[in-house]
């Protein structure tokens, strides 16, 4: 492939025919993400899109990129394996509120705990979809659905809440709707080096529409979510005259003039999670953006200096070596 | 005045004390002595499992069984000649296990009242008549070891913990064997502990030294060394070592790197462990979050370009198998370790079973065939993991390694392989973007292998079935026989690659027996004591599960009866008879969580050939 030759964005479209339903949120996020690529200038070659089962979960075959659709659940594992055996290679991982949080629950803490250096985009529409409409583990409480006919008991997760507990080292929350927003949050994810998670608020127009709709419409979105902007004062509204600040552990409305800055940057991961559990509080505005982005070590650099190391210290293995040890003795 | 000598060409010694006594220790630090001295040698480690089971109770036994000989041996013998018992638990669960008129060394240091009661015993086993008929040896090892360490700043309770090598060096006194590597490897090990390394080296050699002063044995006895062995190079292994030391051969044979993704499971545990020290192999190791994560990420790894390997027991094969049919329809190659214990569910974790070959050649949903192949005593298990990678390679295919308990804990000496008979199977990536297709295959129908990074070969596999010709998602009915059809026969076609297996014993026997897996030492000696005898008995003993080699027909067409000992109630009979329904496979399982003896089988195939006559 030409190094020189800029790409665009529908260089990274495989000829295959997308197959979701019409009007349905992933639409906005592959061309997101492709726009995202062309951008970077990243090579075609160099990209790995892996994935699990669900809807969100077709995604790999619709680039024209490597892609690995995995078994449910699993793509945070099968990406740890491919990053870790190639840290040259640009690994992504899309998946959705059923298959990253339920059935891969267990997956996806471990790989943002290690620090795999990969861009996991978590498609969270509220629902199952691709089984037709069954309550997810981000389904809110009382909702109906196929299997809870009478209103979900669960009480569901914060997705952004989860990854920070499990130790992921860039958080955000980005939607559908707002394609400059969503490309702005991608592009930040790709460029940070280590576990990156990603939430998606996507509308699923079949099994749970306008599940968002009360913070996404453009007539009350303003006042019902705030942009996180690192660095820059924490406002919002549509006259931008409301802020928040930070009171004994807890943020707090106040006018913008008096708002506290937002800085994801910080070691200590309280402000982010303060930030999520505005998502509890009906009169608090919903954050969208970066809740964190701080730089450590990834697993898979660490494995590989390891080995490095390790083989400087005792020289590089020969299969003699491996074989015939000191303690073996000669017959005949 | 010096001590007769008694030559002896077959001796079993038997290790048993508490779970914290060192009896594992112990005896692998007698059988590695005895592998240089030149012995031929067999090992079966017994241990419960619970790390520490309530100190000196019947259920906190853990025992060694070492056997070794002048000439070729193939179990770690049946009745054992010594019992050393370090307590009254270890004692009552082993003597009647011991050679009549064998020795039993009991530590007299441990039968107090409250010993007997911990071990359940209502009186002293060595003072009533349960020991008349063995040759009794007292001795308060407890007391000699402290006495041994008199002036040493050591706390009482870690100079007992030095009892194991007072008593190692008993053993070695009276069966003639060299203290000076033990010594080594106390050096070693305790580099950074020089008490203890002086503790432990005064403790064996007192113990050495106790044989020749306080005359507790009639005799010492020698095992003079293999004379008959074949030439070549020996080193003393367990299966769990030959197995990673295999793979990782395996996959520099093949020009690849290895990518181990594993989680912690008895009896697999060591096989990550070992691999995890060869970094400077280019070896990558992941212990992750579960068996599945395990699975995955070795296919991830696969995808990449290493060789994917996962390693596991029983359940955790179960929870992988989603997995293994992942990796079968995406046709990327992976080795899949399987070393088998005892029991469904969580069983009897630290004993030996066979019976997961069913689950190995059909345990998945749909057609999901995987090559399966058996290693049959630990030192196979080096040739079993470079055969795994060859086949998984060669035909892009997951395949299923079975070993087991007795074999991955099991010792022996090893005959190494010359390097120039490590023949290559070099991978060679597929590079160029003209005419390629992710299911374009080969002659053997294994399909190209692109990895990513390459440029212009850009493509998706994954899960979902795949059109034959584009690789695109197909749910095309006349795509998906033709899809099933060539993923078996791609594996069937591995038996074109693999040889028949050689049979042992006279022309039409009147019968056959047919072994796989570990039963193999007691098969063998047990058939070839027979034929000694004259009997009409033969065997074979099969690598490969699935698929079967070709010339089998031959084989079983020549006996009149067909005889297969395993570990199972009677698995591999039963994938015989529907494999070819024209013989009549009989089983003979035993499921007890041991192994099998010499003894038990020669019983049966006397029977059988008595029936016959």
């Amino acid at each position: 492939m030409s190094d020189v030759q800029q790409l665009k964005p529908k260089d990274f479209k495989s000829n295959q025919e997308v197959r979701w339903c019409p009007g349905c949120g992933d639409y906005s996020i592959i061309a997101a993400v492709q726009k995202t690529l062309a951008q970077s200038g990243v090579a075609k070659e160099n990209v790995v899109m892996v994935s699990g089962i669900g809807c969100s979960s077709r995604f790999p075959y619709y680039m024209d990129t490597y892609g690995f659709h995995g078994i449910h659940g699993r793509a945070n594992a099968i990406a740890t394996g491919i990053k870790t055996a190639n840290p040259d290679l640009q690994v992504w991982v899309i998946t959705g509120d059923g298959d990253g949080l339920s059935i891969g629950g267990n997956h996806m803490i471990h790989s943002l705990r290690r620090n795999v250096d990969l861009k996991v985009v978590l498609f969270n529409n509220e629902i199952y979809g691709l089984t037709k409409g069954q309550y997810s583990p981000t389904s809110p409480r009382g909702l109906k659905t196929k299997t809870t006919p009478y209103g979900s008991v669960d009480a569901p997760f914060n997705p952004v809440q989860l990854a920070l507990g499990a130790g992921a080292t860039f958080v955000a929350r980005t939607l559908d709707v707002r394609p400059k927003h969503l490309q702005a949050v991608l592009k930040a994810a790709s460029e940070h080096k280590g576990a990156a998670f990603v939430e998606v608020w996507q509308n699923c127009v079949i099994f749970n529409d306008g599940a968002f709709k009360g913070w996404t419409e453009k007539a009350v979105r303003d006042e019902l979510t705030i942009d996180l902007e690192p660095g820059q004062p924490m406002i919002y509204g549509k006259d931008k005259d409301k802020g928040l600040k930070a009171v004994n552990w807890r943020l707090e409305r106040t006018t913008a003039d008096d708002a506290g800055i937002w800085d994801p940057d910080h070691e200590c991961p309280a402000a982010a999670f303060a930030m999520a559990q505005l998502d509890n509080d009906p009169e608090m505005p919903r954050p969208m953006g970066i809740f964190r982005r701080v730089s450590n070590p990834t697993l898979d650099a660490l494995v590989h200096e390891q080995i490095d190391s390790v083989t400087e210290k005792r020289g590089p293995g020969e299969l003699k070596d491996l074989i015939y040890t000191p303690d073996c003795w000669e017959v005949g | 005045m010096s001590t007769e000598v008694i030559r002896q060409d077959d001796v079993t010694i038997r290790f048993a004390g508490d779970s914290g006594d060192g009896m594992q220790l112990t005896g692998t630090q007698f059988t590695d002595t005895t592998a240089k001295v030149g012995n031929d040698l067999a090992t079966f480690p017994d241990f419960p499992s619970e790390i520490r089971a309530p100190a000196g109770t019947r259920a906190g036994v853990s025992g060694y069984q070492v056997h070794f000989s002048s000439s070729d041996i193939y179990t770690p013998g049946d009745a054992p000649d010594v019992l050393v018992a370090m307590n009254p638990a270890a004692l009552i669960i082993n003597y009647k296990d011991i050679k009549p008129g064998g020795i039993i060394l009991v530590n007299t240091g441990s039968f107090q009242a409250n010993d007997l009661k911990k071990a359940q015993l209502d009186s002293n086993p060595l003072e009533d008549d349960t020991l008349s008929g063995y040759r009794v040896i007292e001795e308060d090892i407890n007391q000699r070891t402290i006495e041994a360490l008199e002036g040493t700043e050591l706390s009482k309770k870690d100079v007992l913990r030095c009892k194991n090598f007072y008593t190692l060096g008993m053993m070695y006194w009276l069966f003639h064997r060299p203290i000076d590597p033990t010594l080594d490897w106390l050096e070693e090990k305790f580099k950074s502990k020089p008490q203890l390394i002086d503790a432990n080296c005064r403790a064996l050699k007192a113990g050495y030294n106790h044989g020749e002063l306080l005359r507790l044995f009639q005799g010492r006895y020698e095992v003079p060394k293999v004379t008959d062995a074949p030439a070549g190079t020996y080193r003393n292994i367990m299966g769990n070592q030959s197995v990673a030391i295999g793979l990782v051969a395996g996959a520099h044979l093949a020009g690849l790197k290895p990518f181990l993704g594993s989680y912690p499971i008895t009896p697999a545990t060591d096989i990550l462990q070992h691999m995890s020290v060869l970094k400077n192999y280019d070896v990558i190791t992941c212990q992750m979050e579960d068996e599945i994560a395990g699975i995955c990420t070795a296919i991830g790894a696969s995808y990449a370009g290493h060789l994917g390997i996962t390693t596991t027991s029983g359940p955790g094969l179960a929870l992988k198998s989603e997995a293994v049919g992942l990796a079968c329809i995406t046709e990327l190659p992976l080795v899949i370790v399987d070393v088998q214990r005892a029991g469904p569910s969580t069983g009897l974790p630290t004993k030996v079973e066979q019976a997961d070959l069913l689950q190995a050649v059909f345990g998945r949903n749909s057609e999901a065939p995987v090559p399966v192949l058996a290693c049959s005593c630990p030192a196979d298990g080096f040739d079993c993991a470079v055969e795994a990678c060859r086949i998984a390679t060669e035909f892009m295919t997951p395949v299923i390694l079975l070993s087991d308990n007795y074999i991955a804990n099991g010792a022996e000496p090893w005959l190494l392989p010359k390097m120039e008979d490590l023949k290559e199977f070099k991978v060679e990536f597929t590079t160029d973007p003209e005419g390629y297709w992710p299911y374009r295959r080969k002659e053997n129908l294994a399909r190209d292998w692109a990895k990513p990074g390459t440029p212009g070969m850009q493509h998706r596999i994954g899960g979902l079935e795949k059109d034959a010709a584009t690789g695109a998602v197909s749910h095309d009915p006349e795509n998906h026989q033709f899809m099933v059809e060539t993923r078996l026969q791609k594996v069937l076609n591995v038996a074109d690659t693999i040889p028949t297996p050689e049979y042992f014993g006279p022309e039409n026997p009147d019968l056959l027996v047919v072994g796989w897996g570990s039963p193999y030492g007691a098969i063998r000696a047990a058939t070839e004591a027979m034929q000694a005898d004259g009997a009409s008995l033969g065997r074979i003993q099969l690598r490969h599960i699935y698929p079967l080699p070709h010339g089998l027909e031959e084989i079983f067409a020549s006996a009149k009866r067909i005889l297969i000992p395993e570990m199972n109630m009677g698995q591999l009979a039963r994938l015989l008879t529907s494999e070819m329904p024209q013989f009549k496979f009989e089983s003979f399982h035993k499921v007890k969580g041991k192994p099998f003896m010499a003894p038990e089988l020669k019983t049966r195939f006397a029977e059988i050939l008595e029936e016959m006559a």
